[in-house]
């Protein structure tokens, strides 16, 4: 009995933490339409001030948490000046692309400035108890609840009785009539960043206390959280992003409480599906209400693609087949094996968020789910290593279809957070199911590949199989393009009400489309497990997932060609410049905000 | 006696307080043209929406050709043999002109449909990739038809047929939109507003092909705006004002009927007109 009452008040103080990354979400999301990707790497900058101020100048606590607030702040007001504001004309896929790449430069440069290791960030309180009831409580619980309602008041009492309080909520209600009303739209989207940034900046420094321990992995996790939270309140919806934050807090503790630490998450990400399938629109609003986001038509880049001629495609195959009878070095291979397997996953991810416009942010688990069924069916049923390939091709495209066919009716932002959802749950099944996927110990052993009873363990062969595959799975896609299927993708993305309204039923196309690419990406996460022959949760994780995106992107949404030519330059230009491992998802974050503002459509175009 | 393609009862559809399309009944016969007029903000869109089940009423039923088809999906209406076009352009930007209309042909695609429950999906995967002899024919048998269909246009669209739709012109994506909607083959067309935008020269143009679809004998229905176009056109007239239906009859009779004067030029206008003659 008095453990619940634990549970509650650790749900509810959770869940204060999680509102004040939601609340900045909210603010966003109501001003401009955005899901703001970056959050979490906010907070986790305001976690690592704090620990400077903590630490290293010793401030008390007061002051600690003003002086993360304001620089927390400055960092939302560059991001809003530099990351977004150029991007307010172009299309609706731009900014949720920006926030993902400054959400990977801040995290890198936070990683590099103070290394990956966790950090204790001790609590400026003293570490006593107060019985309350049958429960306990500390001091620290009392100014998190304390810091809470003190931002929700003076939020309240800013948006209510200031004037730009007033533009801000005009601004989310009507965003063209507060502009012809003389609104000074910049100046809200400011406010809104460096309140959004002041409050997400503070709960990182509050979480890293209450845990005693902050490190770079926080990041994601927040902007998940916080991105629950506030969908569940309903996007946009201040106080209902409040009330979602606590209810995901409570949720999280009680399944705690009943299933264990490893189930937190899961539960969080389960509840957001949920809401996503049955109330779309949040809990609070009403079920009838008209999608938030008419984005349909706008959302791709309208662009020409580079046409290549056929002959210049076919020398290019060539000379990549005939490479490895060239003297080149066993490195070059072993990179180019790596593009081939990235390859293979962004002629996936082009055909469902390029040609069908479904932007995922979770196409890892389809390499997870392809690399664990090949790997388990060649060692648990001895499969042959390539049926096994196959078998997992299929598993991915079977299971990752079901998965993910809830957020079949979404639209827009919310695909991409049900995907990104949708992906942390199936790395959180890999890690709690342990009685088939060997759990956080993973899979080790797993046989080499081979091909009817020749093992392929030479460099050579093992790229001319990748290699092979790949350009298979390629010329598939262009004749999948090139029928009916891919001018009804197509359809689909530019317009899915005039596409119904010409009987493209979306179930039926989405579904297609991702078991299509489901098949490719299982493809490639098996060939990946036989060649790495130990994988685990985390081997397929969003990293690889967003790599994936800016290849496509790089390439040109939708386009096969250039998926490929992606892959092989975001694999093979750090090799070739011999860029330092660390600094490479630097890097591609950076490609991936330079592409979004100077070449939306890629180096070949959108198709 | 004329057989009845469309016929609505006691349609509504409420958004909060305001009842945008309230208590319509029309019956439109085969072959007839009616043309729905009302000022801006009266509902004829969202009606539109009601009977192409882009929306879903809250009172009244659809009927069409005398089967209940109150809230199916656009999908199977489409099916069924209704098509539209929508008031604001909906072409598919990045496809060609001749994709464009294409999808319009979308339910009527057989070779590389085959109508087989559950795994028809699949089979349509499968067919789309091996691309055998008929599904081949089809496709050429529908890119000729879609020929035809564009042909209509003069010299409008022909020569643009692999643009991308966004590069089109505004009347162009009109065009566009219509001969999308004849490619399904409609048994019934919905148009809203196919003149917006457009001038003189294009807006006569267009009267022109909707008159020649009329005396093919296609159903339709109208939203429009400009008078002399709707009153050349329509075997009857429809006026809509705040949801509700104010007028119906001949076009003549209904453009001298002081309610509808009233509804075109405001509220206590015509009161005042009185008082002052």
């Amino acid at each position: 009995m008095s453990s619940w009452l634990d549970y509650t008040i650790n749900g509810l103080i959770v869940g204060n933490v999680y509102a004040l990354v939601a609340v900045g979400l909210a603010l966003i999301f109501g001003v401009s339409r955005l899901i703001n990707f970056a959050q979490g790497s906010i907070y986790l900058v305001g976690a690592y001030i704090g620990w400077v101020a903590v630490v290293q100048l010793h401030t008390p606590l007061p002051l600690t948490i003003i002086v993360v607030a304001v620089a927390a702040a400055l960092v939302g007001l560059i991001i809003e000046r530099f990351g977004l504001r150029p991007l307010q004309n172009s299309v609706r896929i731009a900014p949720l692309l920006a926030t993902i790449g400054i959400s990977f430069v801040l995290d890198q440069l936070v990683m590099l400035t103070f290394s990956p290791n966790p950090r204790a960030l001790p609590s400026q309180l003293p570490d006593i108890r107060f019985q309350i009831g049958g429960g306990t409580i500390g001091p620290l619980d009392l100014l998190i609840a304390g810091v809470g309602l003190t931002s929700a008041l003076l939020l309240f009492v800013f948006l209510r009785y200031s004037k730009l309080g007033w533009a801000v909520r005009a601004t989310a209600q009507d965003r063209d009539a507060a502009m012809q009303m003389g609104v000074d739209v910049n100046r809200v989207n400011q406010a809104v960043f460096g309140i959004a940034a002041a409050l997400g900046g503070v709960s990182g420094l509050l979480v890293g206390m209450y845990y005693n321990q902050i490190d770079t992995a926080m990041s994601l996790q927040a902007t998940l959280k916080g991105v629950v939270a506030e969908v569940v309140g309903g996007a946009g919806n201040v106080p209902g992003a409040v009330i979602g934050s606590l209810l995901l807090g409570l949720v999280e503790s009680y399944g705690v409480a009943v299933f264990g630490t490893s189930y937190r998450n899961l539960f969080a990400f389960l509840l957001l599906v949920v809401v996503l399938v049955l109330r779309p629109n949040g809990l609070f609003a009403s079920a009838r209400q008209a999608p938030p986001e008419p984005l349909t038509g706008t959302f791709i880049a309208p662009s020409r693609p580079v046409r290549i001629p056929r002959w210049a495609l076919l020398i290019a195959t060539a000379v990549f087949a005939i490479l490895p009878l060239l003297p080149v070095s066993f490195y070059v291979l072993q990179t180019l094996i790596n593009a081939w397997l990235l390859g293979m996953l962004a002629l996936s991810l082009t055909l469902v968020a390029g040609t069908i416009g479904q932007v995922s942010l979770g196409h890892a688990a389809l390499l997870a789910i392809g690399a664990y069924t090949s790997a388990l069916l060649s060692l648990t049923f001895a499969v042959p290593v390539g049926l096994a390939i196959i078998g997992g091709g299929l598993m991915s495209a079977a299971l990752g279809t079901a998965l993910i066919s809830p957020s079949f009716r979404l639209r827009g932002h919310y695909v991409s957070i049900a995907t990104l959802a949708i992906g942390e749950i199936v790395s959180l099944v890999i890690l709690n199911w342990e009685s088939v996927t060997r759990g956080p110990i993973g899979i080790s052993g797993i046989p080499p590949l081979s091909l009817f009873g020749y093992e392929l363990v030479s460099p050579i062969s093992i790229y001319w199989f990748s290699f092979i595959v790949m350009v298979v799975l390629a010329l598939l896609q262009g004749r999948l393009l090139g029928s009916h299927l891919g001018r009804s993708f197509r359809a689909i993305r530019d317009d899915d009400i005039a596409a119904r309204a010409y009987g493209l039923s979306l179930n039926r196309y989405k579904s297609l489309a991702f078991i299509f690419g489901g098949f490719a990406a299982g493809v490639s996460g098996g060939i990946a497990a036989h060649l790495y022959s130990y994988i685990n949760h985390e081997t397929f994780n969003t990293q690889q997932s967003i790599l994936a995106l800016t290849v496509v992107i790089l390439g040109g949404l939708g386009n096969v060609v250039g998926a490929i030519l992606g892959a092989v330059a975001l694999v093979g230009l750090p090799e070739v410049f011999r860029i330092a491992a660390e600094y490479r998802i630097l890097i591609y974050g950076i490609v991936l905000l330079l592409l979004v503002r100077f070449r939306p459509q890629g180096l070949l175009g959108t198709m | 006696m004329s057989t009845t393609m469309l016929s609505l009862r006691g349609l509504t559809r409420r958004f909060g307080g305001l009842t945008a399309v309230d208590a319509i009944d029309l019956d439109l016969a085969k072959g007839e043209l009616i043309s729905i007029i009302g000022p801006n903000g009266a509902g004829k869109t969202t009606l539109f929406n009601l009977v192409t089940g882009l929306d879903l009423p809250d009172a009244g039923t659809v009927r069409f050709e005398g089967q209940d088809i109150t809230g199916l999906s656009p999908e199977r209406l489409a099916a069924e043999g209704i098509a539209r076009t929508f008031q604001l352009g909906r072409v598919f930007g990045n496809l060609s002109v001749m994709d464009n209309v294409l999808i319009g042909a979308h339910t009527r695609l057989r070779a590389v449909k085959p109508a087989v429950p559950l795994i028809g999906p699949l089979l349509e995967l499968g067919l789309a990739l091996l691309r055998p002899a008929s599904v081949k024919a089809e496709e050429e048998r529908l890119r000729e038809e879609v020929k035809v269909i564009l042909a209509r246009f003069g010299e409008r669209l022909l020569p643009r047929i692999d643009q991308p739709a966004y590069s089109l012109s505004y009347a162009n994506r009109r065009r566009v939109e219509i001969a999308r909607a004849l490619a399904l083959r409609p048994r019934l067309l919905l148009l809203d507003e196919p003149t917006a935008g457009m001038n003189p020269t294009e807006t006569t143009e267009m009267q022109g092909l909707v008159a020649e679809l009329k005396a093919e004998g296609l159903t339709i229905l109208l939203i429009e705006h400009k008078l002399e176009m709707v009153m050349r056109l329509s075997d009857r007239v429809i006026v809509m004002d705040e949801g509700k239906k104010i007028a119906e009859g001949p076009g003549e009779q209904v453009r001298g009927d002081p309610k509808v004067i009233e509804a075109y030029l405001g509220h206590g206008l015509t009161t005042k007109q009185e008082s002052a003659a």
